[in-house]
């Protein structure tokens, strides 16, 4: 699974791609994990950005569910962005819509922090 | 195996209909009459199915029990539950009281709400009529005779004067009963739970109830697609969303209508029975449930359809 990390001020930007099922969620969350503590120390938080995601399972799920809880124990905010119309409804029939907040689009989800918005013009990469 | 009769569905305790709630339903009933022509039976019967079950249906209330028809003469039961009252009451109907019976009962675990309907259960008090009881537990038996010493219920288990039989069955391995192939499954659950996978002249009929799954371990989705490979019915442990499968009610032994549509789906499975609804549930919200879970299983599926139905008390599935 390709997953692409971009740093907007004090919001990090999770891109995966493909499915996140029984074969990739590994993947997924051996990717995110490292990202909680800068995320959660930053204050900030996490955006999925999901675009190029065609399909989460409860397993991936289950990796934004550690997060969400990772985050918001320390003050920080996760978010979803860009969802396919069937990623944004899988979301909703597992009603995660209280577990994550959900954008449009991923400058919506920056928007949530100044910070983040304010530097949406050239990213760093993630640690 | 031809059919499977559901007398208790709900999760935890039984529930029931309130009066508030009935009224409710006859005042949308009556009020959605007022512009239709009634004049005739097959009318008013076609106007009531047309109201949705939640109005003119209820999912029902007795805790768990569920009767698989084989082809032969022998009942077949998975738990005790507040639905074993009405099955033994049917089944004294359909025989007569004299007329000694046969029941294999399969039991998931021993918490009260799958043993609950022991006490009630007619038959065993009827001699003649004989009792096999399978579990995985070792406390299988004491479990069933401690719930009716006093002070919990005025009458003995000694009361009870059918051939009763204790029989404990290795988790993991498959026998031969009743001309079925019994498979059992430990599964998660607080104090441990039993799968059954019944298979008879082709058919092949899953109980897999009070399990949660932790998607953590592959290697658990892994024994538990296998042990709902091909079948042609699952009925599964729907209880909660998964959202608060894994978060607020993680570790309490239960799992969701998602898990139970992907865990079919790798299977291989051709029909989904949510089941053991929680009790905080009305049957609007259970409705709703299974209108998620059909469409769920619509946009995620990749192979044959998988049929999705939410079990009630007094649903009948042919095989």
């Amino acid at each position: 699974m390709e997953i692409m990390n971009r740093v907007y001020g004090d919001m990090i930007v999770v891109a995966p791609t493909g499915r996140i099922d029984h074969a990739t969620a590994a993947d997924f969350e051996r990717a995110v994990g490292p990202l909680l503590d800068a995320a959660a120390g930053s204050r900030g938080g996490l955006i999925f950005d999901l675009e190029r995601v065609s399909y989460i399972s409860s397993v991936g799920l289950r990796v934004l569910m550690i997060a969400s809880k990772a985050l918001r124990a320390r003050g920080a905010r996760i978010a979803v962005a860009a969802m396919q119309p069937v990623v944004a409804e899988i979301l909703e029939i597992c009603r995660f819509s209280a577990v994550v907040e959900v954008f449009d689009t991923v400058d919506a989800a920056l928007a949530m922090s100044p910070e983040a918005a304010a530097s949406r013009g050239p990213a760093m990469k993630a640690p | 195996m031809k059919r499977v009769r559901f007398w208790g569905t709900r999760g935890s305790l039984p529930v029931a209909l309130t009066a508030a709630e009935l009224r409710a339903r006859l005042v949308t009933a009556v009020k959605g009459a007022r512009a239709a022509v009634l004049a005739t039976e097959e009318a008013v019967e076609s106007y009531v199915d047309g109201l949705g079950f939640p109005v003119a249906g209820t999912f029902g209330g007795h805790s768990s029990c569920v009767q698989i028809e084989t082809n032969g003469s022998h009942y077949v039961l998975c738990d005790l539950g507040s639905g074993a009252r009405p099955f033994g009451q049917a089944a004294i109907a359909r025989h007569g009281p004299a007329s000694p019976q046969t029941y294999h009962i399969f039991m998931s675990h021993l918490h009260w709400d799958h043993i609950m309907g022991l006490p009630f259960f007619t038959p065993a008090y009827i001699p003649g009529n004989r009792l096999c009881i399978y579990g995985g537990h070792s406390e299988l038996e004491a479990a069933l005779r401690r719930q009716m010493d006093p002070p919990s219920f005025p009458v003995s288990f000694s009361y009870m004067k059918a051939d009763i039989e204790f029989i404990r069955l290795v988790p993991g391995s498959s026998h031969e009963i009743n001309g079925m192939r019994v498979t059992t499954l430990r599964q998660r659950h607080g104090g441990d739970s039993y799968g059954y996978r019944f298979e008879q002249d082709g058919r092949t009929v899953v109980y897999s109830t009070d399990s949660e799954h932790t998607l953590a371990d592959p290697a658990d989705t892994k024994r538990f697609v296998e042990f709902f490979g091909d079948a042609d019915l699952v009925i599964f442990d729907g209880m909660y969303s998964l959202a608060d499968a894994i978060s607020v009610k993680a570790d309490w032994g239960h799992s969701s209508n998602i898990i139970g549509v992907e865990l079919c789906q790798l299977a291989g499975a051709r029909h989904l029975c949510l089941f053991h609804h929680e009790p905080a549930y009305d049957d609007a919200t259970i409705a709703r449930v299974l209108d998620d879970t059909r469409r769920l299983e619509e946009i995620t599926r990749t192979g044959h359809a998988l049929r999705v139905s939410a079990a009630y008390d007094g649903l009948e599935i042919d095989l």
